[in-house]
C-alpha cells in the first residue's frame, strides 16, 4: 500500500516536471572506489605501510597526520606568493631568483626540492609538466590535479603545447613564445602569471583570490570576475 | 660549484639508454640545446632510486630547447622551447 501511494507520487511528480519516465526504472550509478582491483603498486603500498607498523617504525596516527598534512597543502599558498609578487617589485625579483628563499617568508619549506619560478610576460607564455610522472609543487599548490597525471597532459603538452593550451581555454597568439618546463629532478616550477588589467589598488588579499591552481601551472589565466 | 658548463654553452643530450631509473626522458636524448641556468648539485636521484647515498653530487642544468629541434615537424612557431632539468653526467658539450 504505501509503496503504490509513493509510486503514486513518484509518478505525478515526474510528470509535473517533465522528466522522462526512463530514468526511474534505469538508474546509473557511479562506481564505488573499490570496485576495481588494486593494481600492484597499490598492494605493495599497503603491504610496506603494514609491515612498517608492526615493526614499530610507524604508527596508524603518525600516517594520518602526514597525510593531513599533505591535504592540507592547497593552490591558496601559491596564490598569496603570486598576489605579493604582484604588489612588491622587490619581493617579486627575489622570488624569481631563489624561490626556496622566497617562499621561506611565507613559513613555506619545499623540503630538497629548488623551486623555479617562471614569469609570463607580454611575449613569453609558461607552461609546467612533468613527462615521466607528476613531479608537481606541492609545497605551494597541494596535490596535483588528475589531468596533470594523465598521460594524455603529460605527453601532449611537450609536443604540442598551443593546442592543449587552447583545449583549457587559453589561446596564445603566434608572435607570443611558449615554453613549457619539463620538471625531471629536482626542480619545481610555478607559474608566475600577468597580473591583469582593472587591479590597480587592489589588496594583496583581493588579488590572491584571482589567482587559481590552474593559472600557477600555466593553462589558465588570472580573470577578474565581470561585475559591471 | 657550478660544475663544466655555464649559461650560453650549447650542448648535447647523450644518446644512450641504460636501463633503470633515469631521470631524462627518451625524447630529449640525442638533442643539442642551451645552458639556461645552473642549478646547483644534488644526489645523483638515479642512484638515490636504488638506495644508494647519491655521492658524489651531481651538477644539475635548466637547458633549454627549440621545439623544432626537439620536433621537426612542430607545429607552432620557431623560438616555441622546452626547458628541461638534466645532470651534467647526461651532457656534452656541442
Amino acid at each position: 500500500m504505501m509503496a503504490d501511494e509513493r509510486g503514486m507520487q513518484d509518478h505525478t511528480h515526474y510528470h509535473a516536471h517533465g522528466e522522462d519516465h526512463v530514468h526511474d526504472h534505469d538508474r546509473t550509478f557511479q562506481p564505488d572506489i573499490e570496485d576495481s582491483a588494486p593494481g600492484r603498486y597499490e598492494l605493495m603500498t599497503y603491504a610496506i605501510r603494514e609491515l612498517m607498523e608492526e615493526m614499530g617504525h610507524l604508527t596508524a596516527e603518525e600516517l594520518r597526520r602526514a597525510q593531513e598534512k599533505l591535504d592540507s597543502w592547497e593552490p591558496s599558498q601559491g596564490a598569496r606568493i603570486v598576489a605579493r609578487a604582484w604588489t612588491d617589485p622587490d619581493f617579486r625579483k627575489r622570488l624569481l631568483e631563489d624561490g626556496n628563499a622566497a617562499m621561506a617568508e611565507f613559513g613555506i619549506e619545499p623540503g630538497g626540492a629548488k623551486m623555479t619560478v617562471v614569469e609570463n610576460t607580454d611575449t613569453v607564455r609558461n607552461v609546467i609538466v612533468c613527462t615521466l610522472c607528476s613531479c608537481y609543487p606541492r609545497a605551494v599548490l597541494g596535490l596535483p590535479p588528475d589531468w596533470y597525471r594523465s598521460k594524455s597532459y603529460r605527453s601532449r603538452v611537450v609536443i604540442e603545447p598551443r593546442a592543449v593550451l587552447k583545449e583549457f581555454g587559453t589561446e596564445i597568439p603566434a608572435d607570443m613564445t611558449v615554453r613549457v618546463h619539463d620538471s625531471l629532478a629536482d626542480l619545481r616550477y610555478l607559474v608566475l602569471p600577468r597580473r591583469p588589467a582593472g587591479t590597480e589598488g587592489w589588496s594583496e588579499e583581493r588579488l590572491a583570490a584571482l589567482v587559481t591552481r590552474d593559472c600557477m601551472v600555466g593553462v589558465a589565466d588570472p580573470e577578474v570576475p565581470d561585475t559591471a | 660549484m657550478t660544475g663544466p658548463f655555464a649559461p650560453g654553452d650549447r650542448v648535447r643530450v647523450i644518446r644512450t639508454h641504460p636501463p633503470g631509473h633515469r631521470r631524462t626522458p627518451y625524447y630529449i636524448r640525442g638533442k643539442t640545446g642551451v645552458i639556461e641556468r645552473v642549478c646547483g648539485s644534488f644526489p645523483n636521484p638515479e642512484e638515490l632510486a636504488y638506495g644508494f647515498d647519491g655521492l658524489p653530487r651531481k651538477n644539475l642544468y635548466r637547458v633549454r630547447f627549440q621545439q623544432r629541434e626537439v620536433w621537426p615537424d612542430y607545429g607552432g612557431p620557431a623560438g616555441d622551447t622546452v626547458d628541461v632539468d638534466i645532470y651534467e653526467h647526461w651532457l656534452r658539450p656541442a
